[in-house]
């Protein structure tokens, strides 16, 4: 008897599945087609699911509206910003993980804090301060401010995996005469390099999707991509085809990325609050 | 165990990434209390001057910031009791043995929402949501709704910022919820199920208390990813219409960005930064102290 109820409980379990993937997936679905519309087929009420696609409107967006060059800086702002984060935030992280020193915790407490400034509490000083140093509409500027979300991510990430590197390696490398920057560098960032990998694609996600920094300090030629979509809104004809082309283009490497760091998302997201 | 080491490899290894973080995250700040005593405005610099408190006096008393506030509460008190509430069902379906090639699918799929770019999210609402040529209201017309104008009506923005949000987040929830799930001792959970057929008792008297330090850090997270709330709804709607979702991120942008009253801004931004430290102070002081 107990054997039908539990296919059938199965089955129900099954659907209720189906039913969060479709949730989840369904808007990106609508994003892709849509991207593949023309104007004319887009704008036909109701919606229709099937049409001949065309890549005209990434063709337009990439080579005629400059979404292209948005692509470029916002890769170039990522990209550095995660290496600065890296550069700086590897050797404090070894430091937490690995020495005692007074102040610590208020230290700690304070690079993870930096998750609860909003953005736009800084975005107007860095905005003056830009304007008068010469910085304003670079992509230094943005490199810079990201650092704001991307070092605390990487001093949480790779902090945990320095401690739960043997320090008998540590012992045995001082032993020898080793100096604490080589023990650093020879011995424990090598091991360290997956912690190091996954705080790399969360700052390079996070950067990729910033907004609000962008708009306020970045408007022409340091424009990044999310900011490049904004402008589209503006104006009467909303040229929904286009719109969602240049979606798709920035949110497809972010995706890739996530899926790869899948198991480390939530993580990066909650700055360790759940392991 | 850690090492002793001396003060100087201490600077040495932690000095750089202080002051980086110090230069782009402290001293902006500290600009900001400074015009926040000031009147300032981009386009009448010549009568830049000190005005003391004023600001914050102006702000404190204003309507528009204090609606923008409760506007910012009343979609944290919509959304998030509803991301938790689905959030924990997702969570425990997918806690369940069985079926587990089709639960990583599902958890994978939940992964995309929240990578996702925020203003792309406000871009597919604006096309999903349109009321003539958007999927959403296609599909309300399959059930027998007509269709709504979501996104020119004041109360039906608001309500679209709220599904959106919803989801956006509640994978998110889901997941953090499902880690929680996961640090029940396995043997405790297994003789709970023996003792009772009831998943509500397990829930309620096995599970949840291992859940409240994962409830308490999306309530704090949440709570200051609302406060934090811009990308999405400036994409969709700008705040409109009217001001029906201008909330208090999007609110500052406007007055600092679109008015150019800068000092103004930074006495909002100031006060909005001392909430969210208060509320993410009180959550954690208050929910802790209950499972002690």
């Amino acid at each position: 008897m107990a054997a039908p109820i539990r296919r059938r409980s199965l089955w129900a379990e099954g659907a209720l599945l189906l039913l969060i993937g479709l949730f989840c997936v369904f808007p990106f679905y609508w994003m892709v087609t849509t991207s593949l519309k023309t104007q004319v087929v887009a704008l036909e009420s109701p919606p229709v699911w099937w049409f001949t696609p065309t890549l005209a409107n990434y063709w337009e967006v990439l080579f005629v509206d400059k979404v292209g060059p948005a692509l470029i800086n916002s890769i170039i702002v990522a990209v550095c910003t995660t290496a600065l984060a890296v550069g700086l935030g590897t050797p404090a992280a070894y430091a937490l993980a690995r020495f005692e020193f007074p102040g610590k915790r208020d230290l700690w407490f304070w690079f993870i804090t930096n998750r609860f400034v909003s953005p736009v509490v800084l975005a107007f000083p860095v905005f003056l301060i830009a304007r008068q140093t010469g910085l304003r509409d670079t992509q230094i500027a943005l490199i810079l401010m990201y650092l704001t979300f991307t070092l605390p991510i990487v001093i949480w990430i790779c902090t945990d995996q320095f401690r739960s590197i043997p320090r008998e390696l540590d012992e045995a490398a001082m032993l020898e005469g080793a100096s604490q920057w080589r023990i650093f560098r020879s011995i424990c960032l090598p091991l360290a390099m997956p912690g190091v990998a996954v705080s790399s694609i969360l700052s390079f996600i996070f950067s990729w999707n910033e907004l609000l920094f962008a708009y306020i300090l970045a408007p022409k030629a340091a424009k990044t991509a999310p900011a490049m979509a904004v402008t589209f809104m503006e104006g009467y004809d909303v040229p929904y085809g286009k719109i969602m082309a240049t979606s798709t283009l920035i949110v497809v490497p972010v995706l890739i990325f996530a899926l790869l760091a899948s198991k480390h998302l939530v993580r990066g997201l909650t700055m360790g609050a759940v392991k | 165990m850690t090492f002793r080491v001396p003060r100087r490899t201490v600077a040495a290894f932690l000095g750089p990434a202080v002051a980086a973080l110090a230069l782009v995250g402290i001293a902006p700040l500290l600009y900001a209390v400074w015009k926040s005593l000031h009147y300032f405005n981009l386009t009448k610099l010549a009568q830049q001057r000190f005005v003391g408190l004023d600001n914050y006096a102006a702000v404190l008393t204003d309507p528009v910031f204090w609606q923008a506030m409760g506007r910012t509460a009343l979609l944290f008190a919509i959304a998030v009791p509803i991301q938790i509430g689905l959030g924990l069902v997702i969570a425990l379906v997918l806690h369940r043995p069985g079926l587990t090639f089709w639960k990583t699918l599902t958890r994978l799929s939940l992964v995309l929402p929240m990578a996702t770019t925020y203003a792309v999210v406000g871009l597919l609402a604006q096309v999903m949501l349109n009321q003539k040529y958007g999927v959403i209201n296609q599909m309300l017309g399959w059930i027998g709704i007509e269709a709504i104008n979501f996104i020119g009506d004041p109360t039906n923005a608001f309500i679209a910022v709220v599904l959106w949000d919803i989801w956006q987040w509640t994978p998110f929830v889901a997941l953090v919820l499902l880690a929680g799930l996961s640090t029940v001792p396995p043997e405790i959970e297994e003789a709970a199920k023996l003792e009772t057929k009831s998943n509500w008792t397990v829930l309620r008297h096995v599970q949840l208390p291992f859940l409240v330090p994962s409830l308490v850090a999306v309530l704090i997270l949440r709570t200051a990813d609302t406060l934090k709330l811009f990308d999405m709804p400036f994409t969709m709607t700008r705040g409109g219409p009217g001001s029906a979702t201008e909330f208090i991120a999007v609110l500052i942008e406007r007055v600092g960005n679109r008015q150019f009253e800068i000092g103004m801004a930074a006495a909002q931004s100031i006060i909005m930064l001392a909430i969210t430290i208060v509320l993410a102070r009180l959550y954690i002081r208050f929910f802790y102290r209950e499972v002690r």
